[in-house]
């Protein structure tokens, strides 16, 4: 791995640690956009490679949102998590930063149901319009099923 | 006993937004998309204006399935996503398990993982180019890519026992080594597949027909490219040499001589190319490979992921206690979350997974190629004709069951 622009990384970002290969930079909702503009602008990580959330039922606040970053100039990853909270479970969108983050975040809102504000199109990707609730949030039920058409006898 | 049965997509633009338009819309079962994707578009006479796609008609709840399953009991599940080159699924996962286990795979199960991964990457890139010649009209092209990689199917089949999803990976290993002659019957398939791979190139390569609807069709820049999240074959055609075996290597990839194609134009006809030259690089991967492979175990010897001697859990207490743990209690993976991300035959294919320290695992997640390339579909398709959907399409190569999971 090459150093300069780990250590790069670190002057920019004094809380960021490096775990399996990746570099870990953990942020507040708020702080999103910025580290996000950073990392394009300054420090070369042009691909978003993924938006996902994690569930922590007991903890508050509840919800990790998971980005990962890629630079195609260094082969470099990074990891940016931010919290949010069960009752407002909102962060900017990278829309207008990424193209890429548009299904992905919509495929977020789908499963755990963060709300990206300034994502225009969170309509249902993977799941169907009318479908209630977000399958990957922990207190929803696997065995819960609620088809679109009913069933047979 | 009537129930409405609403639209399960809401489109994103109707009539109002496109007064002189005609709105048609295309799959989610089409005969000529070989995935389930629906696809609006707004044509102006056959110009397409705007499209909405839409993707999820195989959800199937995978990664919410993964949390209630051991780590072992996952690899029939990876198998699936996508399912033209299944062992690339396994040995990604696979790794992601090892990372957080700290685990180091022996060197000979390292050299068949990625000679198998290789191997996969040919079988995934000849389904591809098949299937896209075909639905232009190549019927012959189509059925000799099909009879290799139909060749080797069955060559993977008597390794693993299975033709398609293949449940070959272990964490730690792999299922069981090379059957005797398995490498002969290899070198065989390779020197068929160089004669019909040839001949492909002769049947299309300066067909008139082909360029036709190829060339400067479905058209990127490596920008636009790299801004809509675009890996694997689609950013290389553009012109990047960006390809993770060269840029983080894994495996065994450091070691091999190799190059990585790029197209010129990011059209059609360079994703075809693209893919053309990338087998050929596998092959000469395979044979570095096979030359290199050394003799040992394949799995390591680490009570924690691999399964005891059967002889032995059959004579001794310790081995059937090791045994039963791992079968019901699912191997410990220490808590923590590891990205790992190998280069599939459409692209970056991740494995983001959250360990709590036990034998569930608290989150997988996928970052699949497919779906990342479908965000960015319209902006293949929009601009050209309704008839070159379907080239379009089948050059990004989108699988269901990795798009949807």
């Amino acid at each position: 791995m090459k150093t300069p622009i780990l250590d790069h990384l670190r002057q920019q970002f004094s809380e960021a640690t490096l775990a399996h290969g990746t570099v870990v930079i953990e942020t507040a909702p708020t702080e999103l956009l910025t580290v996000a503009r950073r990392l394009q602008a300054v420090l070369g990580f042009d691909l978003l490679l993924d938006v996902t959330a994690v569930d922590w039922p007991k903890r508050t606040p509840r919800f990790d949102v998971v980005y990962h970053f890629y630079s195609t100039t260094h082969h470099v990853r990074v990891r940016v998590k931010t919290r949010v909270a069960e009752d407002d479970p909102t962060v900017d969108s990278l829309v207008p930063l990424y193209g890429s983050a548009a299904f992905m975040e919509r495929e977020c809102h789908d499963m755990y149901g963060i709300v990206f504000r300034g994502n225009p199109d969170l309509r249902p990707i993977l799941l169907y319009e009318g479908f209630t609730g977000h399958p990957l949030r922990k207190d929803y039920a696997k065995e819960h099923e609620q088809p679109l058409v009913r069933y047979r006898n | 006993m009537d129930m409405p049965v609403h639209s399960p997509v809401r489109p994103a633009f109707d009539a109002s937004d496109h007064p002189d338009a005609v709105i048609v819309n295309i799959g989610p079962s089409h005969p000529a998309t070989h995935g389930t994707l629906q696809v609006i578009a707004a044509l102006d006479g056959e110009m397409i204006k705007q499209v909405d796609v839409h993707c999820g008609y195989l959800h199937r709840g995978f990664e919410k399935e993964c949390e209630s399953h051991t780590w072992h009991n996952l690899i029939p599940y990876v198998d699936r996503l996508n399912y033209c080159s299944a062992l690339i699924n396994d040995f990604a996962y696979c790794e992601a398990v090892e990372t957080l286990m700290d685990i180091q795979i022996t060197p000979r199960c390292r050299y068949l993982r990625t000679l198998l991964s290789e191997y996969s990457r040919i079988a995934d890139h000849l389904t591809c180019i098949a299937a896209s010649l075909m639905e232009l009209g190549a019927m012959t092209a189509f059925l000799y890519l099909v009879m290799i990689r139909d060749h080797i199917y069955e060559h993977l089949a008597a390794l693993t026992g299975a033709r398609v999803t293949y449940s070959y990976g272990r964490i730690g290993g792999l299922a069981q080594d090379l059957p005797d002659g398995w490498l002969a019957r290899l070198d065989e398939i390779l020197v068929q597949y160089t004669e019909f791979v040839g001949r492909i190139h002769g049947l299309m390569d300066r067909n008139r027909i082909f360029i036709d609807r190829t060339r400067n069709i479905g058209a990127i820049s490596t920008a636009d490219a790299i801004h809509w999240g675009f890996t694997g074959p689609i950013l290389r055609s553009t012109g990047a040499p960006h390809d993770l075996r060269k840029d983080t290597p894994y495996l065994a990839y450091a070691e091999l001589d190799f190059e990585v194609p790029v197209g010129i134009n990011g059209d059609n006809y360079d994703r075809y190319y693209c893919r053309m030259r990338e087998m050929d690089e596998s092959v000469h991967m395979i044979r570095q490979l096979v030359e290199l492979l050394p003799d040992g175990p394949i799995c390591v010897d680490d009570r924690r992921c691999t399964f005891p001697d059967k002889r032995l859990v059959y004579r001794e207490i310790e081995s059937l206690i090791n045994h039963f743990k791992l079968v019901m209690d699912g191997p410990q993976v220490p808590a923590g979350e590891v990205y790992v991300a190998h280069e599939a035959p459409n692209g970056e294919l991740g494995f983001y997974i959250v360990s709590d320290g036990s034998g569930t695992p608290y989150k997988v997640h996928v970052r699949s190629p497919s779906f990342v390339h479908m965000g960015g579909l319209h902006r293949l398709l929009e601009g050209y004709q309704l008839a070159d959907i379907i080239p379009t399409f089948g050059s990004v190569n989108m699988i269901g069951g990795e798009c949807d999971r």
